[in-house]
């Protein structure tokens, strides 16, 4: 483990060319993560239960179908 | 225009920004391997520098190209929710294992070969050189699994309680790995990314003969390079014909769009522009038989018999059998509480035309034909585009072997001029793909309009100009250093990343 952590550590502390590379992913993580997703990207059914995105989901899926319910019987 | 078509819009952006750094990932990855393989076997530090300079720029992309697919996964979340929880595991499966397996083999080696070049022995440094690739390639792999499911959504069970797509058996999901889809995309865009990586690795490469430097270095890097684009040309124009085969089969609507067919038959011709044809062409590539029967999108509109003698009804019956199918998943969840007699009913009704349920969504049968012109245009720049560029490395290679290449500026220019063109032709193919199975987001199951989160096209409006300005300003970035370290030249000091 102590010498993955020190080639780890080395390679960061020597990079060269590399170093603005790190920089740009840890900018773009920043701002993927906490500017656009917290503020931008909310999850539509966050907070909901299964159940509640079940029955959500199927009103979707069967709302424009309502108007044919009445042609059609099931027993 | 309204949430759905700013959410396509946005969606197609992302999807087209986050294919500008993959198929340059695949293909690097292999042309540096190969380059470091030569150093490991012939023992020459010419490889060695060699390979460190494209493994330079290949980071470069990398580093920029990193978690640009995480955004799409943001916006399945916020603009396709109704989507994300109608596929279920049959996405989430695939895209936790590409997480968990692909992604993190993918990084682990890519550490040790950013790293470790003066910290592991060469064969070891090889070998994660390769894994970083073979990770990208695996990682590729899972991600058209679940792209291969939207397209021919196999080994799936429509489950009305939880209103998900779910995976029955463990036969299943092997169904869904070995979708035929998903199997011809991954080769159709892995060895694209293989000519990407080609093509990038030749113009750079004819730059520097152009400007008179880094002359040997160039040379062997447009033999490796050029050789690796070849390979990918040839297994691109293999996996094609398998795409279109499969196009024929289970999507044969984004067939006749991407060859602007109306009314097919057999012995079918294929239209290289409009007005110049190749008869019973289209036949051959679409069923390999040169009489084989081809509906056109009229034929589609009203059924057809296909060759297998199976009849496939018209888009109208298909409505009805889909509006059955909703019908019948409304009774289902009103009564399964109350009245498990008609509930049963009811779900038997609704297994017996489940296929077609998407088509219950439709208002007219005309709503199934995807935007004819952008599919059958983008279809020729890509295959036209494709075949140029085939050529172009061909000569160059050739010209390269023989040692004659310098003398030929145009070429160098020209093969300057591919680096856009391996662009426009990789995302040209994707429009095929994805304009071409318009209106679904999950073949016959599931169209654009009832994937769509309850959203206002506002809100999607202001996140589609800020990933644009966000994505305009990462993409500058990368051209910029990219451009400064191909101007520096392969001075790599060995050691340091």
């Amino acid at each position: 483990m102590l010498s993955i952590w020190e080639f780890y550590r080395d390679g960061f502390r020597n990079m060269t060319w590399g170093r603005p590379l790190i920089w740009l992913i840890l900018l773009k993580i920043f701002i993927l993560f906490a500017i656009l997703r917290l503020f931008f990207f909310k999850p539509a059914m966050r907070g909901l239960t299964d159940e509640q995105k079940s029955e959500l989901v199927g009103a979707h899926l069967t709302e424009k179908t309502l108007s044919h319910t009445d042609t059609l019987t099931f027993n | 225009m309204d949430v759905v078509i700013w959410s396509r819009i946005q969606f197609a952006m992302t999807a087209a920004y986050h294919w500008l750094f993959v198929p340059l990932t695949l293909g690097l990855a292999l042309v540096m391997a190969v380059m470091e393989t030569l150093y490991v076997v012939k023992k020459d530090p010419f490889w060695k520098k060699t390979a460190q300079f494209w493994i330079k720029l290949f980071a470069i992309n990398f580093a920029v190209g990193i978690a640009t697919g995480i955004i799409l996964e943001f916006e399945f979340g916020t603009n396709w929710s109704n989507y994300s929880w109608f596929v279920g595991d049959m996405f989430g499966a695939p895209l936790a294992i590409e997480g968990i397996l692909a992604f993190f083999m993918e990084a682990t080696f890519f550490a040790v070969m950013f790293f470790g070049w003066e910290k592991v022995s060469p064969k070891f440094h090889l070998a994660s050189t390769w894994l970083t690739g073979i990770g990208a390639t695996i990682s590729a792999y899972w991600i058209l699994v679940a792209n291969g499911w939207m397209q021919n959504p196999v080994g799936t069970t429509f489950n009305p309680d939880t209103v998900r797509s779910e995976m029955a058996s463990a036969a299943a999901f092997w169904e869904v790995v070995t979708n035929p889809v998903a199997v011809s995309k991954f080769f159709h865009s892995v060895t694209s990314g293989w000519v990407t990586g080609g093509v990038f690795v030749v113009g750079v490469s004819a730059w520097y003969l152009l400007k008179g430097r880094e002359k040997h270095f160039a040379l062997k890097s447009i033999l490796v390079g050029g050789l690796v684009g070849l390979a990918g040309s040839a297994a691109v124009m293999l996996s094609g014909d398998a795409s279109g085969i499969h196009a024929a089969e289970f999507q044969p609507m984004k067939l006749a769009a991407a060859e602007g067919l109306e009314d097919g038959g057999k012995g079918a011709a294929f239209t290289i522009v409009p007005g110049i044809k190749v008869p019973h062409m289209l036949s051959l590539l679409a069923t390999h038989d040169w009489n084989g029967y081809v509906p056109g999108i009229n034929d589609i509109l009203r059924g057809y018999t296909d060759n297998d003698g199976n009849v496939i009804p018209s888009v109208a019956d298909k409505m009805a059998m889909g509006r059955t199918a909703l019908d019948a998943l409304a009774t289902y969840r009103a009564n399964r509480d109350t009245n498990p007699e008609v509930a049963a009913a009811a779900k038997a009704v609704l297994n017996a035309n489940v296929q077609y349920m998407g088509y219950g969504h439709l208002e007219k049968p005309e709503d199934v034909i995807p935007p004819v012109g952008v599919v059958f245009w983008a279809f020729r720049f890509m295959v036209g585009l494709g075949m140029l560029l085939a050529l172009v490395l061909l000569l160059t290679v050739w010209f390269a072997w023989k040692g004659k290449l310098e003398g030929y500026r145009w070429l160098l220019w020209t093969a300057i001029w591919c680096i856009p063109l391996v662009y426009i032709c990789g995302q040209s193919g994707w429009i095929v793909a994805e304009v071409g199975r318009q209106p679904w987001t999950i073949q016959g199951l599931l169209p654009v309009n009832v994937a769509i989160s309850s959203l206002s096209a506002g809100a999607v409006k202001t996140t589609f100009f800020v990933f644009l300005a966000v994505f305009a300003l990462f993409l500058v970035i990368e051209i910029r250093i990219m451009l400064r370290a191909i101007r520096k030249g392969p001075e790599v000091e060995p050691g340091n990343a």
